[in-house]
Parts: C-alpha cells; structure tokens; sequence
C-alpha cells in the first residue's frame, strides 16, 4: 500500500504572542514544528505501511527551513520526502495550495493512500485535504478517528460528528484526513534519527512539478488578508470574596439573579 | 504582482516593521527588507511608509470573471432526519441581514430523501426561494453526491455568496465545492459584513490559535464562498406567513458517483455526546491534579444536568475522553454556563468558550488568564471550591422543592426558638 502523508511546518503556537500595542504577531524565537495533527497522519501511515506494505512518501510546502519537519518524518521511519519550495508558492491560500500539492502527487505518480491531519493548528481551516482530493478526483473522508479494515479496493474508517461516530466505507484510492484520537505518535529511534540526518530530501520547484503559474502562490489565491486585529476580551471578571463558602454562596446567589440557574 | 522595498527612499525608520502582521519586515543597515515568504502582500507597510512611500505594492487586479453576472446570498440546509439543525438557522438570520443588505434574494439549498416538508421550514425562517434536490441517493451526507449536486446548482444559478455551516459536514463539503469550482473559500467565520464601496463580503475569523482575528475577502472569484461557525449567530423568528418559492432541482443530467458509502452511525450516549449542545458545562483542567479528582467535575455536572468538557492538557493527560475536549482542537461551545475548574486558559482554550453567556472561572492563580474573559470568578482551590459549590446548588435545588409553606414554618420556629 503506498501512501503519500502531507505535512505542514506550523509555529509552535503556544509560543505565539501578540504585542498588544502595535497588534502584530512576535516571531521571534518562534520554533516551526510539525502540526500536530500531522504526527497523527504520519503515525497512520506508518502502520498501514507496517501491516500492509508499500512506500510512505511525506509531503510539505514552504520555506527552506521545513527540510527539518521532513526529517522529523523520516527520523520516525516514512521511506521517502519531498519539499515544495519555490518562490512562487508563497503567499498560497487552501485553494493555490492544494493545486500545487496536487501537481506533486501527480509526480510522485502511484499512491492508493494520501493522509492528511484534520487541519493544521495555524490556519484552522481543515480545507486542504479535502481541496486536494478534489484536485486528484479521489474520494476523501475527513476527521477519521479509527481504521477497521483495508483491502485492495477499499477500507472502513470511523469518522467523528457532532452526533457521534459514522461508520465509512471508502474507495481506494483516496484520501482521509486523521484526528486525534486515532493513534498514540511513536517517538523516533535513534538509528531513525541518524538515517533521517543522512537522507536527501527532494526539493521541487514550480517546474519540477509542472505548475501553472497562475495557479501558484498569492497569484493562485482568490482570498486575500485584509485586516489583523487583536480581539479584545471585553469581560470583567467579578472576584467573589471571603471564605470558601461565602463564595460559592455568593456565587449560587448571583447565577440565580442573571438566571442560569 | 509583487512588493518592493525603494531602497533610495528608505530612511530604515521601522515604521513598517512595527505594523506588518506577519512579521516579515526586518531593518538591517537603515534599509527595510521584505520577506515575501512570509508576506501577505496585506499593503499594511505601504500605509504605514505615506510619508516616505519607499514600499511599492503592485497588485494584478484582472477581475476574472464578471461578477455582476452573481446574484443571491445562499445557504446550505442541513437536515437531520428531515429536521433543519440549528446552525442552518443561523445562516438564514445571518444570510438575510447580508441579502437585505445587497438588495439580493436569500435562497437555501435542501438535500435529502423526502425531506420536503422542510423546505417549506426554511421559507418561515427567511428564505425567499429553496432549490430542493430529492432522492433516495441523497439519503445520507456523502461528499461525492452532495459536492455533484452543488456544484451543479451553482454553475447553473451563479449565486453571489455560499454560506456553510461549519460543521462535520459543512466542513468536508465546502473545500470540496470551492476547488471544484475554483472559488475562494473562508473556514469557520465568527463575523460576515458587505463592504459598503465595494459590496464584497468581509469574512472575519480567528486566525492563530485565536491570537488575531483576520477578515478575509475573496475579490476576483465568485461565488464568495464561507463556512460558519455554529453558535455564533442568533436564530430567527418563524414567520408562518412567509411567502416563498420552492423549486424542485433536476440533477439527473449529472452522474452521481458514489465512492464513498455510510455504513453505520453509532451515535454517543446522552452524557457524553453533545457538550456542543447542553446549557450547562462543567470543565476541568490540570490544575485538578489527578485523574482521580476528575470525579468531581462529573459530580457538578451531574447536579447542573451538564455536560462535562476538558481542557486539551486534562485530555492529554488520559482524564477525560477527546470528544470531551473544548477548544482549538477540540469542540467549539457557546453554553448558557460555563464553568472552568482548574483551567489556566490558554488562548488555545479560550477560543473554544469565550462566547458562552456566563463564564465562572475557578483557578488557584490570580493571575491565570482564564480570569480575563470570565463573569464571575473565584481565586482559590478547585479541589475546595467545586465539592462546596456542588453542595450549595444541592441545596438551593431541595429548598426550591419544597413547598413555600413549609419554609415559612420553618421561619417561624426559627423566630419562636430565638
């Protein structure tokens, strides 16, 4: 079974600060790491790959410095990896970057299984694994939190809903985007990592894969970034005084005022 | 298209480092440099640099489609068993503000097996017109059948703006529809307004982690297409009296493939499922110390007929099951009550409960961020504060059962004992 895993390089988020008088993002002494929902999705690969066989490619887009977040991947066992770097990528939105994404699959050539996490911790936006099985014309079951059973032609996923669980029957091949919950991550072993220090990691351009240009980067994405601001927290906490008791009474008696209660 | 720093203008004055959002601008020598890797092209900098006007931005603006052709603010129905859920509510109260706006017509799109008794719904709730797709193939959400009947509506109608709630399903589906049709898409929007000069639709989001919140447009490419936050928005009056037009669609011209295929549906148990819908959440942290301790939030939910959530470390850490776990990568709530015990409140969290209608903070540190969006708050042990808590609404719970008589007898032997 080969499988494509993608993954995104995303600023350790509990790190990101906000200077609140010019409401901008502090950067520096920002880590990227792998998004979390990807160390998932990488660990599904691996897996399937364990009990079925086949190849685990693991696929990124973005600046030079993400050859760090593949190596990650290959330190924990994926065969091969592969960074979409190229100028003209940047500024992409879900729309640019699953076309492009989809260019590189398309080079990779034969895959019955693409994996991606549910979104990516940064953006939030959980569209790219879906717009990317658009772009491939393969089915796609997105938030799966469980896999029953694989054959050659399809497997059956669990997905998560508000409501619960929904038993999937999906055709390969195709594409899931993975959530938490579907697996615990492994940690990379040591001869993993010094194979992953060693390994050469493909770097493809705008060419390499064939891209149209008009399709790439700021150029490729219909929706653009007008306005930034630091929401404010508009609530002031009333501090209930005094002893245990008296507070929660304090605080009983006032939920009842308002009616929650 | 591109941005450029004029390197004889530059005085090296930062203005311009000190507004980029994204953090791309660095001075070095008395001479801006941009990072286009990590540059939106957003033109903060060229504002910021009027003075000067060393930063040039040159944008291709070829419309590339004729967008007065789009017309109509539209909606996707969700249906559950034929019922409309709420959020498809919200997008009509909201869907309707933006159509009135424009001067456009509000139209729902309604999917399912014989479900047509709900369309008739969507017109009480504001809609002026319902494409209605009926089949027994449509029974079940499944990507593939429902992106084909969308997108075949759309081509067909051009609507202006497509609205999805940001659900399970809304968010498999709308990415799915917007790289079929090439169009711009905004995930899980929490604001919609028009721009009043150029009648675009303003998609404001938390981006970050929930750091900043970004508004979004989408220029070029129609339809605007955006997925919507469940909760945020208030749900309309049903007006029986409402006159709209339901049209059946024909989708049969189109092959519906179906690769995909629902086999079950296990839904969760009462307790569990759902804290996206109950009134009441009693959530716990790890400032609860163990997963032992975690009973007690268990207990105040149970005498609140709550829902018991978590934060990510509580879930992290085995207490409590994901589905329990409220924010960033967990569950959105809006509850009427909101309790945290033992939540610090990372912005990761906040994001996922700050739009509750009360919020009652429990935390050892006064200093923990969870104080800064909560209503009521109390600076002490959890491990204290809940069982006391627990006990006082028992309480009031029994003396509000008993009959008014008995508490004015009581009074009085009070009075004579004294």
């Amino acid at each position: 079974m080969d499988i494509i895993v993608c993954v995104k390089q995303v600023p350790d988020t509990l790190e990101v600060n906000v200077n609140r008088e010019t409401n901008t993002l502090i950067r520096e002494g920002v880590d990227g790491v792998i998004n979390p929902f990807d160390l998932y999705a990488v660990e599904e690969g691996l897996r399937l790959k364990e009990q079925y066989g086949g190849m685990v490619t693991v696929l990124s887009m973005g600046p030079p410095q993400v050859v760090d977040t593949l190596r990650q991947a290959l330190g924990l066992g994926t065969d091969n990896a592969v960074l979409l770097n190229d100028i003209g990528f940047a500024g992409a939105d879900t729309l640019a970057t699953s076309y492009t994404l989809a260019k590189a699959v398309k080079r990779i050539g034969h895959f019955d299984l693409i994996i991606c996490g549910r979104q990516a911790v940064d953006g939030d936006t959980a569209h790219v694994g879906p717009s990317l099985a658009e772009k491939l014309g393969v089915p796609h079951i997105s938030c799966v939190i469980k896999i029953n059973e694989v054959t050659d032609e399809y497997m059956i996923t669990e997905r998560m809903t508000e409501e619960g669980i929904e038993k999937v029957k999906l055709s390969l091949p195709g594409l899931i985007t993975v959530s938490k919950g579907i697996n615990k991550p492994r940690f990379p072993s040591l001869i993993g990592k010094i194979k992953a220090a060693r390994a050469e990691i493909e770097v493809w351009s705008t060419q390499d894969i064939n891209a149209d240009e008009d399709k790439i980067g700021l150029k490729g994405s219909p929706t653009r970034v007008v306005k930034m601001v630091t929401p404010q927290h508009e609530r002031q906490g009333l501090f209930l005084e005094g002893s245990v008791q008296e507070k929660v009474t304090d605080l009983v008696s006032k939920l009842r005022q308002v009616k929650v209660l | 298209m591109g941005i450029r720093v004029i390197e004889e203008k530059c005085k090296g004055c930062k203005l311009c480092v000190e507004v980029c959002p994204f953090g791309a601008i660095t001075v070095t020598k008395k001479l801006a440099r941009i990072d286009i890797a990590n540059c939106n092209l957003c033109g903060a900098c060229v504002e910021a640099c009027e003075e000067f006007a060393a930063i040039e931005l040159v944008r291709e603006e070829t419309p590339i489609i004729d967008k007065s052709q789009y017309r109509g603010v539209w909606v996707f129905a969700e249906q559950k068993e034929g019922r409309i859920t709420n959020v498809t509510l919200e997008l009509l109260c909201e869907g309707r503000k933006l159509a009135d706006k424009l001067g456009e017509s509000l139209c729902a799109m309604l999917l399912g097996d014989q479900v047509a008794k709900a369309a008739r719904d969507l017109i009480c709730f504001g809609a002026d017109k319902v494409y209605l797709a009926e089949s027994g193939q449509l029974d079940v959400f499944i990507e593939d059948t429902f992106t084909e009947v969308i997108t075949g509506l759309i081509k067909e109608h051009k609507p202006n703006i497509v609205l999805l709630g940001a659900t399970a399903i809304g968010r498999s589906l709308a990415p799915r529809v917007a790289s079929r049709l090439e169009t711009g898409l905004t995930a899980d929007c929490t604001g919609l307004e028009i721009d009043p000069e150029t009648r675009n639709l303003l998609q404001t989001r938390p981006a970050f982690g929930g750091n900043l919140m970004a508004t979004i447009i989408c220029p070029n490419h129609r339809p605007q297409m955006a997925s919507v936050r469940p909760r945020v928005f208030n749900r309309p009056q049903r007006d029986e009296l409402r006159i709209g037009r339901i049209v059946r669609y024909d989708y049969k011209g189109h092959s519906l493939t179906q690769r995909a295929q629902l086999l079950a549906v296990v839904k969760e148990s009462a307790k569990t499922a759902g804290i996206a819908e109950t009134e009441i959440i009693v959530a716990g942290g790890v400032g609860l110390g163990d997963a032992g301790n975690f009973k007690i939030i268990e207990n105040l939910a149970q005498v609140l007929d709550g829902g018991v959530g978590a934060s990510r470390r509580a879930v992290d850490a085995g207490w409590a099951p994901y589905t329990h776990q409220v924010g960033q990568t967990g569950k959105t709530v809006r509850p009427k009550l909101y309790i945290a015990c033992g939540i610090s409140g990372a912005i990761q969290h906040l994001v996922g409960m700050q739009s509750s209608e009360i919020i009652v903070a429990i935390n050892k540190d006064p200093k923990a961020p969870i104080f800064n969006v909560a209503d009521y708050s109390i600076v002490g042990d959890v491990l204290e504060v809940v069982p006391a808590l627990t006990e006082e609404i028992k309480k009031t719970r029994t003396e509000d059962k008993e009959p008014v008589i008995q508490n004015s007898k009581q009074e009085s032997e009070l009075v004579l004992s004294s």
